[in-house]
């Protein structure tokens, strides 16, 4: 039964590795789990999210299917929330109450941004790539404020009704490093 | 000259001036002529050439060409420089073989280069996946062997391509790259074998050191760092610990040829603090020394037991005959990024301890026991829960770059870093295959500047025989992070600096005798060769890696640091001005 099901599979399918849809890009109407800590695989609701961060990392989650799109580390976001006042009017238009949403892809090297630090340059906190220190404003659609990156982290639009969050769109901007390595 | 005769004989005969257009003006294209590698040109390399990572298999870093010495290199001038088009740490040596040189860069770039003039002939272009992503981008040389190179890859593959036109021969997966494997290190090269280590210690991998066949590709043995269940030394590991325990191999190893034994460093133990992986974990730490037909281990020495610092030595021992006290031994001379200077006594069945002294300044050592084991002060351990600091930083007294040896001066080159220290929080993390797993938060980590340091960068020269340092260089604003080589004109050539200088050093006096500001930052190794009776010096220049961190960790502490040192890749070549 499961080898006749598995016919057509790719190699890494059959060996159960990665269900399909689970390395394409977070696509309109995908809900958000945790991507790690104690609440990896729970939805991400509006209510976990403190106003002035720390981020929290996500995959993107087909409704329909349930397949968490983990199996491309690209996939991975980082949701923060912040007083939309201190939001730039891109940002803020852009916004779901002070909501949004950034590839945590490093456009640099492809590292993973992992931490919500004070800025090497500022008294903001920012999020920081600990690969080549680079500094990216959430408030300012994440542009570099330090560091080599070349260019902003893509963004993701995200929509949010009865306190529930879900992808709104395709990412803005290239996901991913210049140079790989 | 050349050009007008060229293009007389295209107007008198097209095909046969076509061939002669493509060959003397070395237009991109194939080499006509290339000399082929074999095991007696590695094992007594011709002096014009540079063919293994430091030129001879004992290690040196030592070109026997004189023409540029300390009395004409103020007339060093630059011949010719070609942008490798990419950023990041720019490593690797030019590989030199009559007259050809090889380049790589990051992201697993090879140029073939005419030595003399600069031009390419060929350049592949290793499409890596995008979804890769390095904490180290860069890559340390293409190994030679008859008329192949190999090449090892940040996704973890090794390639063999042919010398003359760059072509793919053979391309063989190690690991997969998504769990954290990668390569950086030039293959070394022995009797027909591609030898290679893995790089991933900062992602929970089980180290090793593997060979292939250098004609198909298949692999011939592997040889962990860290023992399974049964072997020797199994027993210096508590429960399932040895299964990620770090030890990556990532640096090219020794060879001595009459012996066959090849010596190999090993890495730091994963994750960071000690009590997350309690024993002395063989072989982290430590030189092996291996044959070279099976992989077999003849013998070790861990520099420290129970790494806890990411003091990798993976730097492979120099193998220099040292007269010590009335008699001649065969020594193995590790400046250590434990911040140990070691001088060992390699026997074919065993690695004897014969001296060690710090060569910058530590809090962590006590001392050396009478079997050259370090005397650890647990105040400067770092363990799980605390933060702990310790001298030197993580970065150690002297990290991956080279230090050179010359038998004229009987001296070692070491590009040292003194008055930087350290300190992290340890914290016990679930290890997530492909995920960095420090044993504490990258953000956490620090590099302090002892207060009132009026230097960082140190070029030392010791002699190895007694002990004593006979000369250092200070680098007042800037660390000094990369490699150094010795001549037999009695010069010692290094960048390392943020200020992009390349210089050349008297190498009995330490005096500066010449230097020039390059395009960028350069991390990479200077290399000497000969075409057509002209002695070259040639050196990537190409900040990035670590010594762009330590930089930026720099520039947060210190003012008056340089804080902007551009990235990009050059090659720059020097020879007299006539």
């Amino acid at each position: 039964m499961a080898t006749t099901a598995c016919l057509g599979c790719s190699t890494r399918a059959r060996a159960g590795e990665d269900p399909p849809g689970s390395d394409e890009r977070p696509q309109k109407g995908d809900l958000l789990v945790f991507s790690e800590g104690d609440q990896e695989g729970k939805l991400v609701t509006a209510a976990d999210l403190k106003v002035g961060g720390p981020p929290i990392h996500a995959w993107p989650k087909d409704p329909t299917t349930s397949v968490v799109r983990s199996a491309s580390r690209l996939n991975e976001i980082l949701i923060i929330k912040l007083d939309p006042a201190d939001l730039d009017e891109k940002t803020r238009a852009r916004a779901v109450d002070g909501i949004i949403a950034y590839s945590a892809i490093c456009s640099h090297a492809g590292c993973p941004v992992t931490a919500w630090v004070k800025s090497d340059v500022g008294d903001k906190e920012v999020f920081k790539c600990m690969c080549h220190n680079s500094e990216f404003d959430p408030r300012a659609g994440a542009q570099v404020v330090f560091g080599p990156a070349p260019r902003r982290l893509a963004a993701l639009p995200l929509a949010l009704a009865d306190g529930s969050l879900s992808v709104a769109g395709n990412f803005m901007g290239k996901v991913g490093g210049t140079q790989p390595g | 000259m050349k050009t007008s005769m060229i293009r007389k004989q295209w107007l008198l005969s097209g095909l046969v001036a076509f061939t002669c257009l493509a060959s003397t003006a070395a237009l991109s294209g194939p080499i006509e002529s290339y000399s082929p590698v074999t095991a007696q040109r590695l094992e007594n390399p011709e002096p014009n050439n540079w063919m293994l990572y430091r030129r001879t298999y004992d290690g040196h870093g030592y070109s026997p060409l004189d023409q540029i010495n300390t009395s004409n290199v103020k007339n060093l001038t630059p011949v010719w420089t070609f942008s490798t088009g990419v950023v990041e740490g720019h490593q690797a040596p030019p590989i030199v073989n009559n007259g050809v040189m090889f380049v790589t860069t990051p992201m697993g770039q090879v140029i073939a280069l005419n030595a003399k003039t600069g031009d390419e002939y060929w350049r592949y272009k290793r499409q890596l996946p995008d979804d890769l992503f390095q904490l180290h981008p860069t890559n340390r040389g293409v190994g030679l062997w008859e008329d192949k190179l190999y090449l090892a890859t940040t996704d973890d593959h090794v390639v063999a391509l042919d010398a003359k036109t760059g072509k793919v021969l053979w391309d063989t997966k190690v690991q997969d790259y998504r769990k954290g494997q990668y390569l950086t290190l030039m293959p070394l090269i022995v009797d027909g074998k591609v030898i290679v280590g893995g790089s991933g210690g900062e992602f929970g991998v089980r180290g090793y050191i593997v060979a292939y066949d250098a004609k198909e590709g298949k692999e011939l043995w592997r040889t962990y760092t860290i023992p399974g269940e049964g072997e020797p030394g199994h027993d210096t590991w508590q429960g399932d610990d040895w299964k990620n325990g770090g030890g990556s191999a990532w640096m090219t190893g020794n060879y001595d040829k009459e012996t066959r034994t090849i010596y190999w460093g090993v890495g730091n133990a994963a994750p960071w603090p000690g009590d997350s992986h309690p024993g002395d974990n063989l072989y982290t730490a430590s030189v092996l020394a291996l044959d070279p037909d099976t992989g077999k281990i003849k013998a070790y020495h861990q520099y420290h037991q129970n790494d806890s610092w990411d003091w990798d030595e993976v730097d492979a021992p120099m193998l220099i005959d040292l007269q010590r006290n009335g008699r001649t031994i065969k020594s193995l001379v590790h400046p250590g990024r434990n911040a140990i200077f070691w001088v060992l006594e390699r026997t074919p069945t065993k690695i004897n301890y014969v001296a060690g002294w710090p060569f910058v300044f530590t809090d962590v050592w006590k001392g050396i026991d009478e079997t050259g084991k370090p005397i650890v002060d647990p105040a400067h351990k770092p363990v799980i829960g605390k933060r702990v600091e310790f001298c030197p930083s993580l970065w150690g007294g002297k990290d991956w770059p080279s230090a050179a040896y010359s038998q004229r001066t009987g001296l070692v080159y070491v590009p040292a870093n003194e008055n930087f220290c350290g300190g992290f929080t340890g914290e016990k993390v679930p290890l997530k295959p492909g995920e960095l797993w420090l044993g504490t938060k990258p953000e956490d980590i620090g590099l302090k500047t002892k207060p009132g340091a009026d230097h960082f960068g140190e070029l030392q020269a010791w002699d190895p025989a007694t002990g004593k340092k006979v000369w250092q260089h200070n680098f007042p604003k800037s660390h000094l992070f990369g490699s150094v080589t010795a001549t037999a004109g009695d010069l010692v050539f290094v960048g390392g600096t943020n200020d992009r200088y390349f210089r050349a050093f008297h190498a009995k006096t330490g005096e500066l005798l010449w230097e020039q500001k390059t395009n960028s930052g350069i991390v990479g190794m200077p290399v000497s060769y000969e075409i057509d009776g002209t002695q070259y010096i040639a050196i990537q220049s190409g900040w990035g890696v670590d010594a762009q961190r330590i930089q930026d960790a720099l520039v947060t502490n210190n003012i008056g640091i340089e804080a902007n040192v551009p990235q990009g890749g050059v090659v720059w070549v020097f020879a007299l001005k006539k």
